[in-house]
């Protein structure tokens, strides 16, 4: 720029750049403008420097000040579980039988039983733990190993059939396709019906009765009502694990079935097992 | 630069010394300064018992525990709708005042006018009237300039503290909040809170002033598009009052030319060149020629509330019209009907609130669960509201053509204990016996009846039982 080009319009100096006869006029940026401009230039560049920002080869470059959104979470983490340590202690050694006596605790048991369920036993019970074919609904009144929040809690801790904990509930229905003939197998499944108050063929059911009292009352009872203790299911109610018709229960009897549910009590630890077992006690079926 | 150019998009701020003005408009706008800002410092330290476990602060908008307290009124958050509903209606009065008397609100009644017209008065105490504060203008920065000015900051910066301080005290129990900020205890926000407004109050009011209302705030332009030529505005009547100049001149208008319009004017314009965009209609002028028509012998009135629609009829000779002529028109009256039924209608939805708030969800996952006995069950939420300051016993029941039991979670009474200004979520079953026909149906219709047992106030929620249909 050797000299001031003045536009004749306005009289206001043009920055001397012509195109085709159009100029442009110089109006510069107000002062105080470029000076926040350049400062936040400046800013900028002590922000990349203090903080996490320029990408490298395998991460960012992590500030001088050593912040990082990662850490600020474990902090709060932290933070909560320090909150919460009273409770959790308390809640790992309080009698469950007692729990219900104080609120405080219950209401956190129930709450913190609820987010691990849904994490951790939502897969097989469902998210709303009615359970499906072959997993056990929660929420009703049937239990094959105990509905007292204390038995609850030890099935969660120690699980069931599995070769991992070596308390944890066991019990093995044998296969009846390799002990009896089709057709004895056929008038059991007839009295089974007859149990649960289904519609039966009646001479077959009692044939299958006597059948029943020598091969399944062991484990069943007699009156087929189960027991707890081998996780025996009780035949004479309106639940069913693997269905309660015809062909499902000819199935069952032939192959028989295995459940299998892992231990808890590793993983979770004492303080979420007995939330958890609260939480599923509360469901509507706890005894 | 030829006469044609547009005028530059940027204008310097003109330094304005308002004179000092007496008379009707003046007095009545010290009445509303001391009344709107009485209101707002005095508000939060009206105390309003409401009970053990609630605030006693009459007005108090606790934003962490989600509760707007007004004197007996307490809302929640569910209950916005007044809130909306109050803002339509401050928006229809706006309509109203601006139709009828245009920008009444900008002259009269904004902060921005009212702390402008306090600082102002300040400004007055301190640095002396109009000539006194040019004078001190034009004057090097001496010492006494310096200690003129300082005082006067100094005043400023007390008053915007007091405006920021007011403020957040309508947000937390004020008497504790005063000891926390004093003590230095106080929630950083509440500091920073009453900086910024301490900042804004300080810059708005010693120094943008007008320029706030010219260039910032964007009330003016909209109020334009509300204004007709029926609406009242500050003009001047310049058939009666030109053509102006001194008496002994031979001139044979009323105005005098004494400037005391112009010298009164906050916005620093001159009202004799008609409606201007920056005029906020604050009626000084009126005041101060009034003044000099006393005294000079003439009928008040040379600088008036007039309309538009005013001019063509004086001009032929007419009288004056009153003001209520002015304000009575279908528009306004259009406006005041549509204002009164919103007020009316929230009054209504005020009293009519039912005490008892009660929802009802079902749980649909999953519908419905058997039990050993093949009865059949549903699940639902109960969720109760008290928001009385002690706590309440619910009962609970159900109604239904069909046969269905009801019973809650660890309570054979069916009772729900309420704490407190609080809310309670209840599981509650309802059964069906294999041999009741609700257990076989897909909808059964059922009502939820809540009962406050002292009180036998109830309500009432419908939902739906679902059963198991046999395929």
């Amino acid at each position: 720029m050797s000299e001031q080009d003045i536009d004749k319009e306005t009289g206001i100096e043009t920055t001397g750049h012509d195109w085709d006869g159009i100029r442009e006029l110089n109006n510069p940026l107000p002062r105080w403008w470029l000076w926040c401009f350049y400062l936040t230039i400046i800013w900028g560049i002590g922000y990349t420097i203090a903080y996490p920002a320029w990408p490298l080869v395998s991460q960012a470059t992590s500030g001088l000040l050593g912040y990082s959104t990662r850490a600020e979470v474990a902090e709060e983490i932290a933070r909560f579980e320090q909150k919460n340590s009273a409770l959790r202690t308390e809640l790992a050694n309080v009698e469950l039988a007692a729990l219900s006596e104080n609120a405080d605790l219950n209401r956190y048991a129930v709450a913190g039983g609820a987010a691990v369920f849904r994490t951790y036993c939502s897969q097989c019970h469902g998210s709303g733990a009615a359970g499906a074919k072959g997993y056990p609904n929660l929420l009703d009144d049937d239990w094959l190993w105990g509905g007292e929040l204390d038995q609850i809690a030890y099935t969660v801790r120690h699980g069931i059939r599995n070769e991992v904990d070596a308390d944890a509930h066991w019990s093995q229905m044998p296969a009846f396709g390799e002990i009896l003939e089709e057709d004895e197998i056929g008038q059991v499944v007839q009295h089974v019906m007859a149990l649960s108050g289904q519609e039966h063929e009646a001479n077959l059911a009692s044939q299958g009765a006597v059948i029943f009292e020598e091969q399944c009352s062991a484990c069943h009872g007699e009156a087929g009502l189960g027991d707890r203790e081998q996780g025996a299911p009780n035949l004479t109610d309106a639940i069913w694990l693997y269905g309660g018709d015809t062909d499902s229960l000819t199935q069952t009897v032939t192959y028989s079935r295995f459940g299998v549910m892992p231990p808890w009590g590793d993983r979770l630890g004492e303080a979420d097992v007995k939330a958890v077992a609260a939480y599923v006690h509360q469901l509507g079926g706890g005894e | 630069m030829s006469a044609d150019t547009p005028p530059p998009l940027y204008a310097p701020q003109e330094p304005i010394f308002p004179r000092r003005v007496q008379g009707f408009f003046r007095t009545f706008k010290w009445w509303i300064m001391a009344v709107t800002l009485g209101i707002y410092y005095l508000t939060p330290w009206i105390r309003w018992d409401r009970g053990p476990n609630l605030p006693d602060q009459a007005v108090l908008v606790d934003l962490a525990g989600r509760r707007f307290y007004f004197f007996w009124i307490e809302i929640w958050p569910h209950e916005f709708y007044f809130v909306a509903g109050l803002l339509i209606m401050a928006g229809l009065g706006l309509f109203l005042f601006t139709s009828a008397l245009g920008r009444v609100w900008c002259g009269y009644t904004c902060p921005q006018t009212v702390w402008t017209d306090l600082f102002i008065l300040v400004e007055r105490w301190i640095e002396g009237d109009r000539n006194a504060r040019v004078r001190l203008w034009n004057a090097k920065w001496d010492a006494k300039k310096w200690r003129l000015r300082l005082t006067k900051w100094a005043v400023w910066f007390v008053i915007a503290v007091a405006t920021g301080g007011a403020w957040v005290f309508y947000f937390t129990d004020a008497p504790q909040l005063a000891r926390d900020l004093l003590s230095f205890q106080a929630h950083p926000v509440a500091y920073m809170t009453i900086a910024i407004l301490t900042a804004t109050t300080f810059l708005f009011g010693g120094f943008m002033r007008e320029q706030v209302c010219i260039y910032m705030c964007p009330w003016p332009r909209i109020q334009g598009a509300m204004m007709d030529d029926a609406t009242l505005t500050v003009a001047y009547r310049d058939w009666r009052g030109e053509p102006r100049g001194k008496k002994h001149e031979g001139t044979t208008g009323d105005c005098i030319d004494c400037m005391a319009c112009v010298n009164v004017c906050p916005m620093g314009i001159d009202i004799r060149d008609g409606q201007q965009m920056e005029c906020i209609t604050c009626a000084l002028c009126i005041d101060a020629c009034d003044d000099v028509m006393t005294k000079i012998g003439k009928p008040r009135g040379l600088i008036d509330y007039l309309a538009l629609a005013d001019e063509p009829r004086e001009r032929a000779g007419a009288a004056p019209r009153p003001i209520w002529k002015h304000v009575l028109r279908p528009r306004t009256i259009l406006y005041t009907i549509l204002w009164s039924l919103v007020g009316f209608g929230l009054l209504f939805a005020l009293f009519i609130r039912s005490d008892i708030d009660l929802t009802v969800e079902a749980v649909r996952n999953p519908t419905f669960v058997t039990l050993s006995d093949g009865s059949i069950r549903n699940v639902y939420t109960l969720r109760l509201r008290n928001k009385h300051g002690e706590p309440r016993d619910f009962r609970v029941s159900l109604s239904s053509e069909e046969i269905l039991r009801i019973n809650l979670e660890a309570d054979r009474r069916n009772l729900i204990t309420v704490d407190p200004d609080s809310t309670t979520q209840q599981r509650v079953y309802v059964t069906a016996r294999p041999q009741d026909p609700a257990a076989r149906l897909d909808r059964t219709e059922l009502r939820f009846w809540v009962e406050d047992i002292e009180s036998g106030e109830r309500a009432y929620r419908n939902s739906v039982f679902n059963g198991k249909v046999s395929p």
